[in-house]
């Protein structure tokens, strides 16, 4: 692979910025510009953080239903069997981010192997 | 490793701090989640032909799994720059309340707006509970420095896992890949999970997965913003609620 084949196209570095930096780090700045006057527990925060963790959920459940890329080669049932599976572990286990990923992993898995 | 005591000397010099921050990155089962996550991304924009520059330069500045995975999926599927834009910035409207709650963890009655920028950049969702369970060791005109040297130990693992991803991709069993991506949106659920005290907090986050099958049945293309709104709302209602019978 050659060096200019690393860097790639500058129109495509370009939509990078415009498509993804921008709108993305636009938040962060907000939340530096207000973040000085808005008292931590003011109502209106709460609400915004509700609707921030809603919309985190909802960004996780897309790449569950419209999987990217190699995720779409895995069937429904085993995606979404796998999220429960990791789920009902997370909780049996007080709360364990590794137990909950890796059995939701092992699932897909042996999920995969098990249907060929 | 323990970090010293909040009167220890070695917090005198920020370089010190800045170099306790980097060394964290060894004490959370997140940086590894974070690696593995990055190996796919890297994979994933090999894959939709993007180049490796590219790959790292979205590592740098855009510092947002789930908007760079959005980024890379919807551009590589033909989408326009502006539709692209729309779903990136959705998904990251969860960094506001981010920023806002994180910063004055490290704020002092001193500290000038500008001295935090980088703070800000750095923070994510990792960064944001990472936070929660350092600082309170870290003595406070300490903090920013230590905050930088936790970023940037992140950042740079992900742009070693990226260019490590990139190369593998053509190797990589479609099994081995959609098990990368699929770490993506369990680590975020159980790292969300767990940081959700309140119940407001839990009722966001399942109302938000169960009405997004609904609210992607409209098309809009605002569907996380649409079920977001809702759900969310929803949520603070159920805190309104209780704190008024409270």
């Amino acid at each position: 692979m050659s060096f200019a084949q690393l860097i790639g196209d500058w129109h495509a570095l370009a939509v990078l910025f415009v498509a993804g930096v921008v709108p993305n780090q636009i938040w962060r700045m907000l939340g530096l510009w207000f973040g000085g006057g808005i008292d931590e527990g003011s109502e209106l925060l709460v609400w915004v953080r509700a609707v921030a963790t809603a919309i985190l959920a909802g960004v996780i459940a897309q790449i569950v239903v419209e999987p990217p890329g190699a995720l779409a080669s895995v069937p429904d049932v085993l995606r979404y069997g796998a999220v429960g599976a990791g789920l009902v572990v997370f909780l049996l286990t007080g709360r364990s981010i590794f137990a909950g990923v890796v059995t939701g992993e092992v699932f897909m898995l042996a999920g995969k192997w098990w249907l060929g | 490793m323990a970090l010293p005591p909040l009167d220890s000397p070695q917090w005198q010099s920020p370089w010190r701090a800045f170099a306790w921050g980097l060394r964290s990155i060894t004490q959370t089962i997140l940086t590894v989640v974070l690696f593995v996550t990055y190996l796919g991304i890297g994979a994933l924009a090999h894959d939709s032909h993007f180049s490796l520059a590219w790959a790292l330069a979205s590592t740098l500045f855009v510092w947002a799994g789930p908007a760079q995975i959005i980024l890379i999926t919807t551009l590589g599927s033909g989408a326009t720059i502006i539709q692209s834009a729309v779903a990136v910035t959705v998904s990251a409207i969860r960094l506001f309340p981010m920023v806002v709650s994180v910063l004055p963890l490290m704020r002092t009655p001193t500290t000038k707006r500008r001295e935090m920028i980088f703070a800000a950049h750095l923070t994510a969702v990792t960064l944001w509970v990472e936070c929660h369970r350092f600082l309170p060791q870290v003595p406070r005109e300490r903090r920013i420095a230590f905050v930088h040297g936790l970023g940037c130990g992140l950042v740079s693992v992900c742009l070693t896992a990226n260019t490590v991803g990139y190369f593998l991709a053509a190797n990589l069993t479609q099994t081995l890949g959609a098990a990368i991506l699929l770490l993506t949106p369990l680590s975020f659920l159980f790292s969300t999970a767990r940081n959700s005290r309140e119940v407001a907090d839990v009722v966001a986050l399942t109302l938000g997965i169960l009405l997004y099958p609904l609210a992607a049945k409209m098309n809009s293309g605002l569907d996380i913003l649409v079920s977001g709104l809702v759900a969310g709302t929803i949520a603070y209602g159920v805190h309104w609620w209780r704190e008024v019978r409270a």
